[in-house]
């Protein structure tokens, strides 16, 4: 093992392995990311906890991750290059390690032309490939990326993301590569609901055999109605939803929907689950955390197993 | 070249406000080839100015001028005939060009009419885009000849990142993903694995990041 | 202000506004004397500087008179007009002037009639406007020395 984390050793165990999210409130509130996170207590082996995502001032990652690590449960600290330099990310690690936090994220972030601060700097003075070889070196060789010897290194198990549905798509196998090549341990991609698209790039990493030195984790958004897919589909920028699943879900009563959205969520897991590579879920019921037990019981990735 | 916008007129007429007599400095370089601070921009600026003034029932005169470079301490001089008839400077140059008049003429209050935008290059008539961030450490020759530094988004060095979509970046159907033209020009010249070369965390030092730069050549000295 | 009468400065291209002021002369056709004509060679030869100088130099109003859409004899020198008069517009409102002051109007060498209705349109339009708020300014500014700088004392004089 590289790590304590439980997220390793689900993968090294060789079972499926599955995460969900935690977005943080917007205010002070710590009783809020406790809510959320007691809903996925035994459903999923670890939470995402996203970073002031889509640009949006949110409580901190590393506060938030603090609180749910107290709760008993395994956050996953997410890390956007966006808002911090290579010295605050590194002070925020040795933080998060010190909560015993060993599990994270690395992301460039969106642009804070989408968030609730467009006139703010970006600082991206790292891309996500490079934070994940800093972190990869803070592990490793006990160094900070200046040079230095670090006492008591933090030990992180690297997370990175991957969009099979963003353009170019010829590179999308290979800046997996780099990614791999920079140290990451696992990958969690983008929402997944074009199956034959995302199959097509999976070959393509097995092709490479990058799933033999990366745990690949599927991403799963449930649907909630049809107006949603079709936002997702004309808004979301490097998202693929297919026609068919819009009208599948438009053909519906609005009451029904939601209903459907959550059987569709299950049959691409049952889909991926054969897919290989595929070593596990992640599970992105955005302000739906509640139903995510279900989608991990009827998926049957329930009980989660004990490692 | 430095590129640059022509301040809102409100915006100038705040600034000279308290002053009756101007000189309106231009600059033959850059900001004339890009159409915001030429002979002409002065002239047209002159006579907008003025015909603001007296609409709000003043009279302003204003002197126009346009030096060869703003930039170079010997074509600065040539104010000096004129500056001590005025009881301000407009200048319609880039950042630089404002600095060495400020810097030549302690006791005399320098304004830009201008907003130093970016070193670009013009597309087409009437449209300048950015090209260059002067990061100090070029790195043109490992990405095909674009650069991602002030070209992408997010200065990704190892890009395209999640929210590249059919050739656009995510902030807006205007804005080419540079990641989309590195991996295309890469292509055409058949060195796809070389966007397999890791970039490694950059030296922001050579940049803006270590401070105000200089470059200093003894053998022209 | 009842007696205004609006001074307008037309700037006329040679291949078809230009004529059609001819034309409209042959036919004995009448329109305003308040319209001053500047022949150039192609309504793009006017920079957005012309116009302004027009303005500030006391013209109530003024267009220009360039061929119709695709009829330019240089391809596209109305085209480029009609964008600076849309920006010299932008610029006169910007400095608290009526932009309609300044009008881009597109026509053949043969419609003397048009030529002459135009004419007569636009002076009806400005003399409803009243004068260029300049013009008044100028001839206060002119009477008032105290308005006027040393360095500039002669060239405001004249």
């Amino acid at each position: 093992m590289k790590t304590e984390s439980v997220l390793e050793r689900m993968f090294k165990a060789g079972h499926l392995a599955v995460t969900s999210e935690c977005g943080p409130p917007r205010g002070a509130l710590p009783e809020k990311v406790r809510e959320k996170a007691e809903m996925l207590r035994g459903y999923v082996d670890a939470v995402n906890v996203t970073d002031n995502q889509t640009a949006m001032v949110r409580m901190s990652s590393l506060t938030a991750c603090i609180l749910i690590r107290q709760m008993g449960l395994h956050p996953i600290l997410q890390m956007v290059t966006r808002d911090r330099n290579r010295l605050a990310l590194q002070s925020d690690l040795l933080g998060a390690y010190a909560f015993d936090i060993n599990t994270m994220l690395c992301l460039s972030g969106d642009h804070p032309h989408f968030g609730d601060h467009p006139t703010a700097a970006n600082v991206y003075d790292l891309d996500s490939i490079q934070l994940i070889q800093t972190v990869h070196t803070m592990r490793e060789h006990g160094k900070f990326q200046g040079g230095d010897d670090i006492a008591n290194p933090p030990k992180m198990f690297i997370g990175a993301a991957a969009n099979p549905f963003a353009d170019p798509f010829e590179l999308r196998v290979r800046r997996l590569a780099k990614k791999a090549d920079a140290g990451a341990d696992f990958i969690q991609t983008q929402c997944i609901y074009n199956l034959d698209k995302f199959e097509k790039w999976m070959e393509g990493v097995c092709k490479r055999r990058l799933h033999e030195n990366l745990f690949i984790m599927a991403g799963i958004t449930p649907l909630k109605s049809a107006g949603m897919a079709r936002y997702m589909q004309k808004k979301v920028p490097g998202m693929d939803v297919p026609d068919e699943l819009v009208k599948r879900l438009a053909a519906l009563p609005k009451d029904k929907q939601a209903e459907e959205g959550i059987t569709i969520a299950v049959e691409a897991i049952e889909r991926l689950k054969k897919v290989e590579g595929v070593c596990g879920f992640h599970i992105m019921a955005i302000e739906w955390e509640h139903r995510v037990p279900e989608i991990v019981r009827r998926a049957g990735l329930y009980p989660r197993p004990a490692v | 070249m430095i590129t640059a916008e022509r301040k809102p007129i409100q915006e100038i007429m705040n600034l000279v406000s308290p002053y009756k007599n101007l000189l309106l400095v231009g600059c033959n370089e850059c900001v004339t080839v890009c159409s915001a601070g030429g002979r002409k921009e002065v002239a047209l600026l002159s006579s907008a100015l003025q015909v603001a003034f007296m609409k709000s029932g003043r009279i302003v005169h204003i002197q126009e001028m346009t030096l060869e470079r703003q930039c170079d301490p010997e074509y600065i001089e040539q104010l000096v005939p004129h500056i001590d008839s005025v009881d301000a400077v407009l200048s319609l140059a880039c950042g630089c060009g404002v600095q060495e008049i400020a810097r030549r003429f302690k006791e005399k209050m320098v304004f830009p009419g201008v907003n130093t935008k970016f070193m670009g290059a013009s597309e087409r008539p009437g449209v300048w885009a950015e090209r260059c961030q002067g990061c100090g450490d070029c790195l043109l020759g490992v990405t095909g000849g674009i650069c991602p530094i002030a070209r992408c988004s997010k200065r990704l060095q190892n890009g395209p990142c999640g929210g590249s979509s059919k050739g656009k970046c995510e902030i807006g159907p205007d804005v080419d993903c540079a990641w989309q033209l590195i991996w295309d020009r890469l292509k055409a010249l058949g060195l796809q694995e070389r966007y397999e070369t890791l970039l490694p965390a950059k030296n922001w030092r050579n940049g803006r990041g270590g401070g105000p730069r200089k470059i200093v050549r003894e053998d022209l000295m | 202000m009842e007696d205004f009468e609006p001074v307008i400065v037309a700037f006329c291209c040679h291949y078809c506004a230009y004529t059609a002021a001819d034309m409209a002369g042959s036919l004995r056709l009448c329109y305003p004397p308040n319209v001053k004509i500047i022949r150039v060679p192609c309504s793009g030869k006017v920079d957005t500087i012309h116009l302004m100088q027009a303005i500030k130099g006391g013209a109530d109003g003024v267009y220009v008179a360039g061929c119709l859409e695709g009829d330019c004899h240089f391809k596209s020198g109305n085209a480029k007009a009609a964008r600076r008069v849309v920006y010299a517009k932008r610029l006169l409102n910007d400095v608290g002037i009526e932009p309609e002051r300044i009008e881009m109007i597109m026509m053949s060498a043969g419609m003397g009639e048009r030529f002459a209705a135009t004419a007569e349109e636009f002076t009806a339009k400005i003399r409803g406007m009243g004068p260029n708020p300049v013009k008044l300014m100028r001839a206060t500014a002119i009477r008032d020395p105290h308005n006027v700088s040393p360095a500039h004392k002669e060239s405001a004089a004249v």
